[in-house]
């Protein structure tokens, strides 16, 4: 969910923008040059895939997917998922100039977590503990940034504080459709192109499996 | 829907012939001021600027209405919220609700810097077209990979996104109606797997493609902008309009 301009107070902005800008740095030094494209155009089909809209009973979610692009893409989540917001601000105002690096955050940080603690499960599992950790991490990431959002609603303001339950709630349905489609997502994934499930994309980690 | 449609680029107007680092800077020092503010005095003149701004460009009122409803879901949602919930004095009553002056207040606030600051990036950045902006971001030192990844994305973008929409009609030939069970599920999920690989695949071709023509790292930048007249003298003056926007701020004397 991203928050809109103007309602973020001063010091949960700048903790925002300043985490987010270590988060890139952290991400881009991981991220060959000949990576770029690669990484570019995972971010362009994250960003079209989370335009795609699912029931949930009578209403509609987007997709987040932030944890299959922090499973994906690890550290370099942070640039690429910058990117994307930017360019969701850029394209229709979604966002914004002031919110978007805690929007990054958001986003980014529960992503890269949630991958960290489970890419041992997810890549050398069995096929069931594979979904498992596929569906967890897809469902923490999102719950995680929950998490985040109501946070910076409360520390922006005391007033915000049944906003940000309004937040929470909202996220729970959300948790188990992520949850359940990155495990799909990622079932398909491991049959079509597991290479891509080894974060070979970023380079560095997770060589010597790659390609195998 | 068509995201790199440049709805408000590619049109003439004195807000289009500035220069587009002058606008991005000036448009996010703005930002951060309007959001930070809350002195009804500068929040008045801010608007006021953002909105002389937004008509001195000569947007498409009816893309204007359409990127207004987009950004004020989540306002609409603090305004069903706050209103009823923030203690202070009651304003109106609705069975066991009671609406307060704060609460009224503060969801007013918020929309009023929420709009005053889409309007200033509609006139400001919104006239550029996105390529030329991430030019320009290069030109402000932005880091040169996060540069290359704008560039790439945003060209992908539009195509991906056709290609999903290629890949929905074929899933609606067959007979695909969402619902909410598993087999809607798999087939979204079968869909954003192959754009993944797809999008994977493509990216080896392109970064082959740029191998053959010897890309070391660094696009060239050809094009240098040009500082005119014109974009000093709004320089300066957004400058001296800022800096009184933090005057007023400051001075606790002023509204």
């Amino acid at each position: 969910m991203h928050i809109s301009e103007g309602v973020l107070s001063a010091p949960v902005l700048l903790a925002g923008a300043g985490l987010t800008v270590a988060g890139i740095a952290a991400g881009l030094k991981r991220m060959e040059t000949e990576n770029v494209p690669r990484v570019a155009l995972l971010a362009a089909a994250f960003f079209i895939a989370s335009l795609i809209h699912v029931p949930v009973g009578p209403a509609n979610a987007h997709l987040v997917l932030n944890g299959l692009m922090g499973f994906v893409l690890g550290w370099v989540a942070f640039p690429a998922i910058f990117v994307g917001l930017g360019l969701q601000a850029l394209l229709f105002q979604y966002g914004g100039l002031t919110t978007l690096g805690v929007n990054t955050w958001n986003m980014a940080f529960p992503a890269v977590l949630c991958s960290l603690l489970l890419s041992p499960w997810i890549r050398k599992g069995s096929p069931r503990v594979f979904l498992a950790a596929a569906f967890l991490c897809g469902a923490l990431s999102v719950a995680l940034s929950g998490i985040c959002v109501a946070a910076c609603l409360v520390w922006s303001g005391e007033n915000f504080l049944p906003v940000a339950k309004v937040v929470l709630w909202v996220h729970l349905p959300i948790m188990g459709v992520e949850g359940v489609l990155t495990a799909m997502i990622c079932g398909f994934l491991r049959q079509v192109k597991p290479e891509l499930l080894q974060r070979s994309v970023t380079g560095g980690e997770g060589e010597g499996d790659a390609g195998t | 829907m068509n995201p790199i449609s440049e709805t408000f680029a590619g049109r003439t107007s004195p807000v289009h012939r500035l220069d587009p680092r002058v606008k991005i800077v000036a448009g996010t020092v703005f930002s951060f001021l309007v959001a930070l503010s809350d002195r009804p005095g500068a929040l008045m003149l801010s608007a006021a600027a953002a909105v002389g701004l937004l008509l001195a460009a000569r947007p498409p009122l009816r893309e204007v209405l359409k990127r207004i409803a987009v950004v004020n879901g989540f306002i609409v949602f603090l305004w069903l919220v706050l209103p009823w919930t923030v203690p202070g004095r009651s304003l109106a009553t609705a069975g066991p609700l009671h609406a307060t002056v704060e609460g009224v207040r503060l969801a007013a606030l918020i929309t009023w810097k929420c709009n005053t600051i889409l309007a200033a990036f509609l006139a400001l950045l919104a006239t550029e077209s996105p390529f030329t902006l991430f030019h320009a971001l290069a030109h402000l030192r932005v880091p040169e990979k996060i540069v290359q990844l704008f560039f790439f994305c945003g060209r992908y973008v539009e195509l991906f996104m056709n290609e999903v929409r290629r890949l929905r009609t074929a899933m609606k030939m067959r007979g695909f109606r969402p619902r909410t069970d598993l087999h809607t599920y798999r087939s979204y999920a079968y869909l954003v797997g192959m754009l993944l690989v797809r999008s994977v695949d493509r990216s080896e071709r392109i970064h082959q493609a740029m191998r053959c023509r010897g890309f070391t790292g660094t696009f060239p930048t050809f094009v240098d902008f040009r500082i005119r007249r014109s974009d000093g003298v709004f320089a300066l003056c957004f400058a001296c309009f800022l800096t009184g926007l933090v005057v007023m701020e400051c001075t606790p004397w002023l509204p």
